[in-house]
C-alpha cells in the first residue's frame, strides 16, 4: 500500500503528519517513509534515521565523442530542451538544460554519442530507531531540476509487498508532485482552513482526481481560519479524515523536531485510526 | 562585416531590444553596404533554452558579432565558442540604426 | 525607450520552506510602498505560479487571462501507428504503451509522464507520433488597491520550469519601467529549484522569511545557500519569533555565521491569519498591532538596503 501525502500550499503539515503517521504505526506494520522534498526535505529532523547508504542521484548527460562526431547537427535538431549547440568546430551541451532523455544519443547517426552521469543530488537511505525504512532525495544547491531524482528515489528499493510506504510530497501543484503521487493507492491530502489552503487544495483536488487517486483531507490548524474548506470539502463529498487543533503547545514541539504522537499520545490512536480508514477507502474505491 | 542586433521591430529604425535570448527580432546587418534583413526570433516561442535557441541561430547566419543589452550564460557560452564578439548597448543606441553607427565607430562596450 | 531613471530594484522574497510567511508579507509590503508620501511606488510579481495566493489577499479586479504556452507533449495518430512497439524501449519515462482502452496494439502516450523529449517521434518508423504544443496555464496583469500585480496560475500538474516565472516578471519590469516605479517586490514561490532561481534572476536583495524550529533553520541554510551561488546579497526576517525562542537563537547564531543581516521580527499574533481571511494585508487590518508595526520595521530596513 503506498500513500501520498500533499498538500498543495507549504506550510500547512505534510511533514508533520507524515513523519507522525510513520511514527504511530511503526510498531504495527512494516513502514518504508520516503521523502520527496527533495529541495528542502525535513521527515528526518522528526525521525532521525542513522543513514547508512548514499548514492549519487544522476541525469545521463550527453558528452559527445569529437573523434567520430562529423557535425552533422542532428542532435541540436532533435533535441527539444535546447541542451545542445553547434558552433564552428564542435557541440555544445548545456547540462542544466539537459533532461537525459537519451534522444539526442539515440539519434547520432554516427553513434558519436555516449551519456555519461552528471550528479545533481544524492539518495539516502537508513533506519530509524522505531524500524522505519527511511529514505531521501536531496537536490544539490543550484540544481533546477527536482522530478528526476524522485522518479530514482521511488525506484531505488523495493518495499516488501506487506509494507506501507509513506511518500512525503513537495508543496505545490506541479509536476515534482505528480510524480511523487504517480502509483500511489491514496493521496492523503494535508490543508488549514485559510483561503489559501483552500486555493491550493483545489489545485490538489484537480491532480488527483485526473491521476485517479483516491483521496482524503487532514484538517490542520483548525481554528486559525474560517468553515470555507470544510464546507467545500462537504459539497465535493470528499472525506475529512482527522483535524488537528491549533496549539501553542503542538506548534512548539513541532519546532523542537517531535512528532504529534511525542508531543501527545494520544495521536498514535488517532493515527492508527486514520490508517484503517484509509485502507477501507482504498478497498472501496478498488470495488467501482 | 556581417553582424546581428536584438530589436524589437523588423527595420534598422526600430527600437532596440534589450534581451537577447526572446529579442522578438534579430537584424543582420552588412557593416560595409548597410544592406539588412530582418529575422523573426524563434527561440521565443520555446519552453526553455531560448538563449541558446537564438544563439544556435546567430551561429548559423555566420556573423562576426552581435549587440545586445545581456547575454544569459548559455548564450554566452555558445556565442563565445564559436569566438562571436558581443557588445552591448548603451544610452546612446535607441535604434538599430544608432547601434550600427556606434559599432563602426568602436564605441560600443564588449560584454565580457 | 530607455530613458535616464534609475531601472526599478527588484527584490525577492524566498523561504526554502513553505508557510512561514512570505505572502502575507509581502502583501503587507506592497500596502506599505502604496502609501502617500512612501515614495516607493512598487510593482508586484507573484511568482508562486503553481499555488498563486498573493492576489487572495491584495483582492485586485482580475485581468483578462492571457494563455502561457510552454513546452510540447507526444501524441500517437492511431489510425497511422502499427503497434510495433519501437517506441517503448526509447522512452524514459514509462509514458508510451498500448492503449489500455483498445484491444489492438496501438501505442498511447500518458500526458501526465510524457516529458516532451520527442525520442519516440524519431524513433516510430511510420511516424505516427506528433509533438503538440501544450497551453500550461494563464498569466494575468491586474489591479489592485495599492498598485499592479502581475501572477499566473499554472494548470495543475504541469511542469513548473520557470519560465512562466519569467514571463511574468518580465512584464512586472516593462511596467516598473513604463510607470517609473522604483521596486519590483517578488513573491517567490518555496524551495530552492527552477522556479525559485527564476524568481531570483536579477534581483538586486534577496529577503528570506524563515520561522524557528528545526525545519525553518535547516531550509533556511538552503535557500541561503542558493542565492549565494547565484550572488544575491540576502538578509532575513524572523516569522512567529517568540512561537520558540530557542529556534529563533539557533537562526540568529546561523546568521551571524553567515554575516547576513537579520531586518527584523515578527511576533505571532491572531491577527496575521484574520487579515488573511479579510483578504487584507495585515499593516492596513491592525496597523497598530505588534505583528504590523514589526513589519513595518522590516519595510524601513529592507527598502534602506534595498537602495544603499
Amino acid at each position: 500500500m503506498k500513500i501520498a501525502i500533499a498538500s498543495g500550499k507549504g506550510g500547512t503539515g505534510k511533514t508533520t503528519i507524515a513523519t507522525s503517521l510513520a511514527h504511530s504505526l511503526a510498531g504495527s506494520i512494516k513502514v518504508w517513509y520516503l521523502d520527496c522534498d527533495v529541495e528542502a526535505p525535513n521527515g528526518h529532523l522528526f525521525l532521525n534515521p542513522i543513514f547508512t547508504e548514499q548514492v549519487d542521484a544522476v541525469i545521463r548527460i550527453p558528452q559527445i565523442q569529437p573523434e567520430s562526431c562529423t557535425l552533422c547537427g542532428k542532435c541540436v535538431e532533435v533535441c527539444q530542451f535546447h541542451a545542445l549547440a553547434k558552433v564552428a568546430k564542435k557541440i555544445l551541451v548545456f547540462n542544466q538544460l539537459c533532461h537525459g532523455c537519451g534522444s539526442c544519443t539515440w539519434n547520432c547517426p554516427e553513434g558519436a554519442i555516449v551519456e555519461i552521469p552528471n550528479p545533481i543530488g544524492v539518495l539516502e537511505a537508513g533506519l530509524t530507531k522505531h524500524g522505519i525504512h527511511f529514505l531521501q532525495g536531496v537536490l544539490t544547491i543550484s540544481e533546477p531540476m527536482p522530478t528526476p531524482i524522485i522518479r530514482q528515489l521511488k525506484k531505488w528499493k523495493t518495499p516488501p509487498a506487506q509494507a506501507l510506504t509513506l511518500l512525503d510530497a513537495p508543496p505545490g501543484a506541479s509536476c515534482s508532485v505528480v510524480e511523487t503521487l504517480r502509483g500511489a493507492d491514496f493521496a492523503l491530502l494535508v490543508t488549514e482552513p485559510t483561503p489559501f489552503g483552500l486555493h491550493d487544495l483545489k489545485q490538489m483536488l484537480g491532480i488527483v482526481d485526473d491521476m485517479h487517486i483516491p483521496c482524503g483531507v487532514v484538517i490542520n490548524r483548525d481554528g486559525i481560519g474560517n468553515d470555507q474548506v470544510d464546507k467545500f470539502l462537504a459539497e465535493k463529498q470528499i472525506p475529512v479524515l482527522l483535524r488537528v487543533p491549533f496549539s501553542k503547545e503542538l506548534a512548539e514541539g513541532i519546532a523542537a523536531g517531535q512528532t504529534l504522537v511525542d508531543i501527545l499520545p494520544d495521536y498514535r490512536q488517532k493515527l492508527q485510526h486514520l490508517f484503517e480508514e484509509i485502507i477501507h477507502l482504498v478497498k472501496v474505491s478498488y470495488a467501482k | 562585416m556581417n553582424i546581428i542586433i536584438s530589436a524589437l521591430e523588423a527595420d534598422l529604425e526600430s527600437p532596440i531590444c534589450e534581451r537577447f535570448g526572446r529579442a522578438p527580432y534579430f537584424l543582420s546587418v552588412d557593416t560595409e553596404t548597410m544592406a539588412w534583413e530582418a529575422h523573426a526570433n524563434q527561440a521565443t516561442m520555446r519552453a526553455g533554452g531560448a538563449g541558446v535557441a537564438a544563439a544556435q541561430f546567430v551561429i548559423d547566419q555566420k556573423v562576426e558579432a552581435v549587440i545586445s543589452g545581456d547575454f544569459g550564460p548559455n548564450a554566452a557560452g555558445a556565442l563565445r565558442a564559436a569566438t562571436i564578439a558581443m557588445y552591448l548597448f548603451n544610452d546612446d543606441t535607441k535604434t538599430v540604426n544608432q547601434a550600427v553607427e556606434l559599432f563602426k565607430e568602436n564605441k560600443l562596450a564588449n560584454f565580457a | 525607450m530607455p530613458n535616464n531613471t534609475p531601472k526599478a530594484k527588484q527584490l525577492v522574497i524566498l523561504s526554502g520552506k513553505g508557510g512561514t510567511g512570505k505572502t502575507s508579507l509581502c502583501a503587507a509590503f506592497a500596502q506599505l510602498s502604496s502609501q502617500a508620501g512612501e515614495g516607493n511606488h512598487a510593482v508586484f510579481v507573484d511568482a508562486d505560479v503553481d499555488a498563486a495566493n498573493l492576489s487572495l489577499v491584495l483582492q485586485p479586479s482580475l485581468g483578462q487571462p492571457n494563455e502561457f504556452w510552454g513546452g510540447s507533449l507526444a501524441k500517437v495518430d492511431p489510425a497511422l501507428c502499427i503497434g510495433c512497439g519501437a517506441c517503448v524501449p526509447v522512452c524514459r519515462y514509462d509514458a508510451i504503451f498500448p492503449d489500455p482502452n483498445r484491444d489492438d496494439q496501438v501505442h498511447w502516450v500518458d500526458p501526465i509522464a510524457c516529458d516532451g523529449c520527442a525520442a519516440c517521434v524519431y524513433a516510430c518508423p511510420v511516424k505516427a507520433i506528433s509533438m503538440v504544443r501544450q497551453q500550461e496555464g494563464n498569466w494575468f496583469h491586474s489591479e489592485t488597491p495599492y498598485g499592479d500585480l502581475f501572477h499566473a496560475e499554472l494548470f495543475p500538474g504541469r511542469e513548473n520550469s520557470g519560465k512562466l516565472v519569467t514571463l511574468v516578471k518580465q512584464h512586472a519590469r516593462l511596467m516598473a519601467e513604463e510607470t517609473q516605479s522604483k521596486i519590483v517586490l517578488v513573491d517567490g514561490p518555496p524551495g530552492i529549484g527552477c522556479p525559485v532561481i527564476s524568481a531570483c534572476a536579477g534581483a538586486d536583495l534577496g529577503l528570506i522569511v524563515t520561522e524557528p524550529g528545526l525545519s525553518g533553520l535547516h531550509d533556511l541554510k538552503r535557500v541561503l545557500s542558493t542565492l549565494q551561488h547565484f550572488r544575491i546579497p540576502s538578509v532575513i526576517c524572523i516569522n512567529k519569533a517568540d512561537l520558540y525562542p530557542e529556534g529563533t537563537l539557533q537562526i540568529e547564531k546561523f546568521a551571524a555565521e553567515q554575516a547576513t543581516s537579520i531586518v527584523g521580527r515578527i511576533p505571532f499574533g491572531e491577527e496575521i491569519p484574520k487579515a488573511m481571511l479579510q483578504g487584507t494585508p495585515i499593516t492596513e487590518f491592525a496597523p497598530k498591532s505588534h505583528p504590523a508595526l514589526a513589519i513595518k520595521d522590516i519595510w524601513e530596513n529592507t527598502t534602506r538596503m534595498l537602495f544603499a
